[in-house]
């Protein structure tokens, strides 16, 4: 129940309260680049929260087994090596290219799923799609996670329930935001918009304002809190 | 060639048809300038309300709102070499709903700042009335409440030592959320309470909605589907808190939902054009401000809801477009 409850949380706040293009500000790049039509901007929401799910998942295992001080993989292959110490192996300075890796790796299945059964989308989407692997959201969601995991008391750390949350809901937080975004922008192609604020110009303004209509989600999370706790 | 010869000159002989796109039925009654004007009509009670209510920081608001909404039309419009449309009064309109959604104790400048907002970014840069994506006046408010969060946060609203009565004592929603105690129905229904200048009297709402919905310049979906929601999620919160002394009716008359649902949210641009899709919006807008109001950090939620919403217009239309007598008819690619 206590499990059931957090997720919740975890689930409503990455998608909702500290949506990440529009409360963080971060994987702007896809956000502007693909939110043109609602359709392509779909299909980058389904890759990312797919990339995003592989790769929390995988970064979560990583850093709980391997790269946290005094993971238990790291201490007994250490031990193996050297017996009878008491140094606590920590391989925490590997994190970011660790994750890098893994999101490219993820990145490349994708890649060839979708070059495979989608040809039109991989075609639409062009230099895109392995920009998802620069794609500053997901790694994000990994330092999130691994904030959660090596950052905290042992007690509190996440488990692997809470990770796989916060990337799928992550994932469909960010799909929410270009799905809305591209909806604006279709509509925007028949508007008179000044000339200097085109294209890039009046993308900026419209996320600015989305912005602006999020930061009412402020603390939503602690009153679900009270609730369910 | 002989043919395509003689197809020339046929359609060289037939009289001029001219090809326009909709709509096609003209009526001199149907103008922009008219429905505004059915608004500001419409606007009246509340003006007068909230004029009786908060006297001089209404009337200060209200004039100086106005004012500089149509100032920034006037020099928008110019920067971008148009003629100034200020005749059409819809800036007189954003200034009202502006004015009479912000705290009377609220200073000058967050007046001017909400007003170039409302009118520049929420209106202007899209391409002016018609194109905006949001409702100007809410963009306005919204901007100044990030921009000055202490002049425009739950207890800006209070001045204990101010001479109107109103302004005195805690708006009805941030008494509740801090203090826990429930303003009388009564007074919310007519409303001598604090708030922003035109939330406050229920009744003033109503007739004014009224109003807009018998002359059709508002669609009755939107604040029929607001009120639904609300009311809805209202009485399952006081299910699930039995005893609670804030019942659904006070959720219904308290705060800006009625100012909200009728003025706001009705704004024919920002909202959908479909009456199911008008219907969704209005549900959406209800149901948002219940979940701000109940676990938000901010007391009122209306003007989030209805910026929530409004992002989401273009996907509402997208998916609620009604089909033809005699459809399914099939799509051309």
């Amino acid at each position: 129940m206590e499990l059931l409850g957090e997720v919740i949380l975890i689930a409503i706040s990455a998608a909702l309260i500290n949506n990440f293009v529009l409360h963080y500000f971060v994987g702007i790049c896809p956000f502007l680049g693909v939110s043109r039509r609602v359709d392509m901007a779909f299909g980058m929401g389904f890759a990312v929260t797919f990339v995003i799910s592989v790769a929390g998942l995988l970064s979560w295992t990583f850093t709980t087994y391997i790269l946290r001080p005094g993971a238990p993989l790291t201490t007994w292959v250490y031990r193996l090596a050297v017996p009878d110490t008491e140094v606590v192996p920590d391989l925490s300075i590997l994190n970011y290219i660790v994750f890098i890796f893994v999101i490219a790796s993820a990145v490349q299945l994708v890649e060839m799923y979708v070059r495979k059964f989608f040809p039109k989308l991989y075609k639409s989407f062009g230099v895109f799609l392995p920009l998802i692997t620069t794609n500053c959201a997901i790694l994000f969601a990994c330092l999130e996670i691994l904030r959660n995991v090596s950052g905290v008391p042992r007690a509190e750390a996440w488990g692997v329930v809470e990770a796989l949350t916060l990337s799928v809901f992550a994932g469909l937080g960010f799909m929410l935001a270009i799905v809305i975004m591209a909806g604006i922008r279709e509509e925007l192609d028949s508007c008179d918009v000044p000339a200097p604020l085109r294209g890039a110009g009046i993308t900026l303004i419209v996320a600015g304002l989305l912005a602006l209509a999020f930061a009412g989600f402020t603390r939503v999370d602690q009153g679900l809190a009270n609730l369910i706790r | 060639m002989a043919e395509a010869e003689a197809k020339k000159t046929e359609s060289q002989s037939r009289p001029a048809l001219e090809v326009a796109p909709g709509p096609h039925v003209h009526h001199g009654a149907l103008t922009t300038r008219r429905m505004m004007l059915d608004v500001i009509i419409a606007l009246a009670p509340v003006l007068l309300v909230s004029v009786a209510v908060f006297r001089l920081y209404a009337l200060k608001q209200i004039v100086l709102c106005v004012a500089c909404c149509v100032a920034a039309e006037a020099v928008f419009d110019l920067m971008r070499h148009r003629r100034p449309k200020i005749d059409n009064l819809s800036a007189v309109v954003t200034g009202l709903i502006l004015a009479l959604s912000l705290p009377g104790t609220a200073p000058w400048y967050v007046a001017v700042v909400g007003s170039a907002a409302g009118i520049g970014l929420g209106k202007v840069v899209f391409g002016g009335l018609g194109h905006n994506i949001f409702n100007p006046a809410m963009v306005g408010r919204a901007f100044v409440m990030i921009c000055f969060a202490s002049a425009m946060g739950a207890t800006a609203y209070q001045d204990e030592t101010s001479a109107v009565h109103a302004v005195t004592q805690a708006t009805p929603l941030t008494q509740l959320e801090q203090t826990g105690e429930t303003t009388e129905l009564w007074r919310l229904f007519v409303g001598n309470t604090n708030g922003s200048l035109g939330e406050t009297s229920a009744l003033a709402c109503l007739l004014g909605g009224l109003y807009l919905l018998i002359r059709r310049s508002a669609a009755w979906q939107i604040p029929a589907g607001v009120l639904l929601a609300t009311g809805a999620l209202a009485v399952v919160q006081n299910a699930m808190n039995p005893g609670a002394d804030w019942t659904a009716a006070h959720h219904l008359l308290g705060g800006a939902l009625l100012f909200g649902a009728f003025y706001i949210a009705t704004d024919p641009v920002s909202s959908p054009l479909t009456p199911m899709g008008r219907f969704i919006f209005g549900l959406g807008i209800g149901a948002l401000v219940m979940l701000l109001r109940v676990f938000g950090g901010y007391p009122e939620g209306v003007m989030f809801a209805v910026l929530l919403m409004n992002s989401v217009t273009p996907l509402i239309n997208r998916w609620t477009i009604p089909r033809p007598v005699g459809g399914p008819v099939e799509r051309k690619t």
